[in-house]
């Protein structure tokens, strides 16, 4: 979540800005306290009576000409560079690859509008190439943050904000929401991992593909009658690759992330799990058994499953690659 | 102070007349029994508000702690700026205001002694009301306009202390629509919409009353330009809440009507705009940041001075770089917003903006060395509080910079970088500042000393606590530890500094330990301060200590800045400062006449109509709230009809009693020669 190792053209030169005025500052501010420190002992009352009084100097016109003007032009040396880069960084080039996000209490989802991909959690780019990420939220205001790709940027209801992303390498990379949105705020966290354009493709390719139904007999087969029979499909949504299962909602009716490639993705809840030393299906098993327990205020209620319902939902999911 | 016993006098009411005891402080309209109660409640304040800081370090000390419930957690963190904002910093200036004003500028009491009461009455009442939502206020998981509801477990989920939840969660800057009717359905954020309303209140009425006595109640021959550097600041502070608190007014009453009467205003699903709320609230917000810290600023320039012993380092300077920042606070308040989307054009306007404001406060910086500068340093606690008034106030504005710096601050916004600046700044600048004022003005207050050697530790312990505490999360923030936020994960590698910060935090809680253990040990058992104790040079110090009821037994007449010092000293050829022979002669006399004033004085009656008045408010606002239910309806009548009485009680009291009991006692003492 480092500020200082900028993996991409933006947050590189928000980084060369700081470090710029950082240095300008650290020199005002030694000068300052150089000041003050030396004035303690050079001019400190040391309780002799015979002390001199000091002269009653009441001002110096020109010093403080000098330290009117000075600040001043330094930060209008300053103001160039910000400017510039205040409009250089701000918006996207129009070629480049749209990611929609939306901002939700507490998980961001992520639409790519021309591949028909809706995925959440994990923002997966190619890298080397800029992403124009197109935001909005769907309930509270967000603020969508990869410190290593680029600066905040808030995800408004009712309004588009655009913030442009690039990594120069594959890697994967920490974000979180940084505006206060509610109860979870700090458990809505965000990854963004940059592919090789072959591995991107790859991966799109594979994100196209339709879930498999799971018919009676596969070891799915359970999880998957939990799945559409304990509530889950009020709110999740998996296309399968046959039409005529039941449970296909309509996008407008849902608000949980998609589950088609549940299992593709690292993490879940909002990014937040698994948990340091903690494994993947231990994490998932303590999610849906209360999800409100671990998300406090979260929207996917405690559907109060059975131990083996959970086992099954986890195999099911398991194979939702 | 005319005498008006040729007025008409009405016998209706009586106007109280209780000197001592409970009834004398419930009726007080003495502007120095005013600011006194203004600034124990506002410590009060801040001892709450610390315990509330305190609970927040102890959950971040540990990476996925669950020491706090999340929504405890977001109710501590929104009560703790509500508080240290609105409870502890403001009314602790409007009490140096309240006490110093009248003095500084040779008056006997404010323009309008019975408003004077009713400012305090109200923050009081707004105050207890505010913080009534831990007994009344519900919060509970957010509701979305679609109806669909979120889930808490029982007991608030992983962590305890869930009973604390139950007050305002939604930020001290309420940012909606989070804030608002659907995400925040409890009714603690009405608390904190109609408390914050009736707070504001109390600082519109203060803010009248004191530009109407400054500019009308001088001492003769204290021109503008002669008056001390805290008048003047208190003269820009109330031109700033005069013009900011409306802004806020109506913005929170927006808020009130989208949560209690579905306007939605700033819900996009009722067509409204959540930006238009942070525009509202910030055009007023930054104002603000420069009504807490210009008190501040006014309390060190009175300071430093006396204690280096040489005038204040360009006075003009420093009077007009105030007015320029108080002027400059209206035009940067998008700064706030940098990364909300707003258009490049604005960002790059505001910034430029914000990087302006660094040259006024440069300028005070800089004069306020240079005022030290070859001065003679007596480092007594109230002097080392202003200097470390200025080292840490230098911190934080300098980081301001960088913020200013849009680019740059599209990283820092929202991240523990923004917490350690703005503490810097209200912390190392306006606490500091504050407690310069404390340890500086006891004396005028009880007539006793502190403790010095306390008063030293306290300063060390706080100076080395603060910087522990909060200059790690500079650090924090650059890592990317977000603010408000409930957990953070281990792989973040943040832990070890919270630890760090935590302990720091600590300390500072054991500095305030020491401070109070002086305060009071020093009221009772504290040497005696004599006449004069720091040889200072303005005028609240011509007058005994403690301040007499009326202030000054002769009103004083000025001929010069630091009018005080030039009676006591002259300059030699070199321009260094010679003690008069006659000196001791005329402090003697000031002595004298302060406490044996030769003509009567007429004080303004105290009066039982503010409190009433107060009263009222609370009332109708907890009707508001609960305006749906039969009882709700009638607490809104009931409260206005209080209000009402009030006002006729007050408008119909006798102007003055003739002055007979108190003021003849006093002449007869005075003839007796006591």
């Amino acid at each position: 979540m480092t500020t200082f190792e900028p993996a991409g053209p933006n947050a590189e030169r928000l980084d060369g800005l700081f470090w710029m005025v950082f240095w300008i500052a650290t020199v005002v501010f030694v000068l300052v306290i150089g000041a003050i420190v030396v004035m303690l002992f050079v001019f400190r009352d040391r309780g002799k009576n015979d002390a001199e009084e000091p002269k009653q100097t009441h001002g110096n016109t020109r010093l403080e000409v000098a330290w009117t003007v000075i600040p001043a032009l330094i930060l209008a040396a300053i103001s160039v560079p910000t400017v510039s880069a205040v409009f250089e960084l701000t918006g996207c080039d129009s070629d480049s690859m749209k990611v929609e996000v939306i901002g939700h209490q507490w998980w961001f989802e992520y639409r790519y509008p021309d591949l028909g991909i809706d995925t959440a959690n994990v923002m997966v780019i190619p890298a080397g190439q800029e992403i124009c990420a197109v935001m909005t939220s769907d309930d509270v205001l967000h603020n969508f943050w990869i410190p290593a790709l680029h600066g905040k940027r808030y995800l408004v209801p009712g309004q588009v904000t655009l913030l442009r992303l690039e990594s120069y390498e594959p890697g994967e990379f920490w974000g979180q929401c940084a505006e206060f949105c509610g109860l979870s705020h700090s458990l809505m966290r965000a990854r963004v991992l940059a592919m090789e354009p072959s591995d991107f493709e790859a991966w799109v390719a594979d994100q196209q593909k339709p879930a498999a139904l799971p018919v009676e007999g596969m070891p799915e087969y359970d999880g998957y009658q939990v799945f559409t029979n304990k509530g889950c499909i009020q709110c999740h949504t998996v296309r399968f690759d046959d039409d005529s299962a039941s449970n296909i909602i309509q996008r407008e009716d849902f608000n949980g992330p998609d589950l088609t490639h549940f299992a593709s993705r690292s993490v879940f809840a909002g990014a937040s799990l698994p948990e340091e030393g903690e494994s993947y299906d231990a994490a998932l098993k303590k999610w849906l058994a209360d999800p409100p327990n671990v998300k406090p205020g979260s929207f996917m209620p405690n559907l109060a499953l059975t131990e083996q319902e959970i086992d099954d939902l986890i195999v099911w999911l398991g194979s939702n690659k | 102070m005319t005498v008006t016993a040729e007025r008409p006098r009405t016998t209706i009411f009586k106007r109280p007349s209780s000197a001592y005891g409970i009834w004398s402080w419930l009726t007080t309209v003495d502007h120095k029994k005013i600011g006194i109660m203004y600034g124990y409640a506002a410590f009060s304040f801040f001892i709450i508000g610390g315990l509330e800081a305190l609970l927040l370090r102890v959950q971040l000390a540990q990476a996925n702690a669950e020491f706090l419930t999340a929504g405890a957690y977001n109710a501590l963190f929104t009560m703790h700026a509500t508080t240290m904002i609105f409870l502890f910093i403001m009314p602790a200036s409007a009490a140096f205001m309240n006490y110093l004003i009248p003095l500084m500028i040779g008056a006997r009491d404010v323009a309008f002694p019975r408003l004077n009461a009713l400012s305090w009455w109200i923050f009081f009442f707004g105050g207890i009301f505010l913080y009534s939502t831990f007994v009344f206020g519900t919060s509970v998981a957010p509701v979305g306009p679609d109806g669909i509801s979120g889930n808490l477990a029982a007991g608030g989920g992983p962590g305890s202390f869930n009973w604390l939840a139950a007050s305002p969660d939604g930020g001290w800057f309420a940012y909606q629509p989070n804030a608002g009717p659907f995400y925040s359905p409890g009714t603690a954020m009405d608390y904190w919409a109609l408390g914050l309303q009736i707070i504001g209140l109390a600082s519109l009425v203060s803010a009248v009353n004191f530009i109407v006595t400054i500019f009308n109640m001088r001492a003769k021959g204290m021109r503008l330009l002669r008056m001390p550097v805290f008048v003047w600041m208190s003269t820009v502070v109330a031109f700033l809440l005069l013009f900011s608190i409306p802004i806020i007014a109506v913005a929170l009453f927006m808020v009130t009507f989208d949560r209690q009467f579905g306007t939605l205003f700033f819900a996009p699903v009722g067509g409204g705009d959540p930006i238009l709320w942070q525009h509202l609230f910030w055009l007023f917000g930054h104002p603000e940041v420069y009504i807490l810290i210009l008190p501040a600023m006014g309390i060190v320039s009175e300071v430093l001075p006396v204690f280096s012993r040489k005038p204040l380092f360009g006075y003009s300077a420093v009077v007009f770089a105030g007015a320029a920042i108080g002027f400059l606070g209206f035009g940067v308040w998008a700064h706030h917003m940098l990364a909300s989307g707003i258009t490049p054009v604005a960002q790059a306007a505001f910034g430029l903006a914000t990087m302006t404001i660094a040259i006024p406060t440069g300028i005070k910086i800089f004069n306020w060395l240079g005022t030290m500068w070859g001065g003679r340093l007596r480092m007594t606690t109230p002097m080392l509080f202003a200097v470390g008034f200025i080292a840490m106030f230098t911190i934080g504005g300098l980081s301001g910079v960088t913020h200013a710096v849009v680019p740059s601050d599209w990283q820092q916004t929202d991240t523990y970088y923004i917490v350690a600046h703005l503490h810097y700044v209200l912390f190392g600048g306006s606490v500091f500042g504050l407690f310069a004022g404390l340890y500086y003005w006891f004396p005028k207050l009880t007539g006793k000393m502190m403790n010095s050697k306390l008063g030293k530790t306290h300063f060390w312990l706080m100076f080395i606590g603060f910087n522990i505490t909060f200059a790690p999360m500079h650090w924090l923030g650059l890592q990317g530890m977000v603010r408000r936020t409930w957990k953070y994960a281990p792989e973040t590698g943040l832990e070890p500094w919270n630890v760090v910060v935590t302990i720091g935090a600590f300390i500072i809680a054991l500095s305030v330990a020491v401070f109070m253990y002086n305060w009071f040990h020093s009221r009772r058992h504290g040497e005696d301060s004599g006449f004069d104790p720091w040889d200072a040079r303005t005028l609240e110090w011509a007058i005994p200590n403690p301040t007499p009821e009326y202030n000054f037994g002769v009103s004083p007449v000025v001929s010069k800045l630091d009018h005080f010092w030039h009676l006591k000293y002259d300059q030699d050829d070199e321009g260094r400062a010679v003690r008069k022979d006659d000196a001791d002669q005329i402090i003697a006399e000031l002595e004298h006449v302060g406490l044996n004033p030769p003509e009567p004085i007429h004080l303004p009656n105290p009066s039982y109509f503010p409190l009433l008045m107060a009263a009222g408010f609370p009332l109708m606002f907890y009707g508001i709230i609960y305006h749906t239910t039969a009882w709700g309806k009638a607490l809104i009548v009931i409260g206005a009809m209080v209000a009402l009485t009030a006002v006729i009680g007050w408008a119909m009291e006798p102007v003055e009693e003739p002055h007979d009991e108190p003021s003849e006692e006093r002449a007869e003492e005075v003839e007796a020669g006591v």
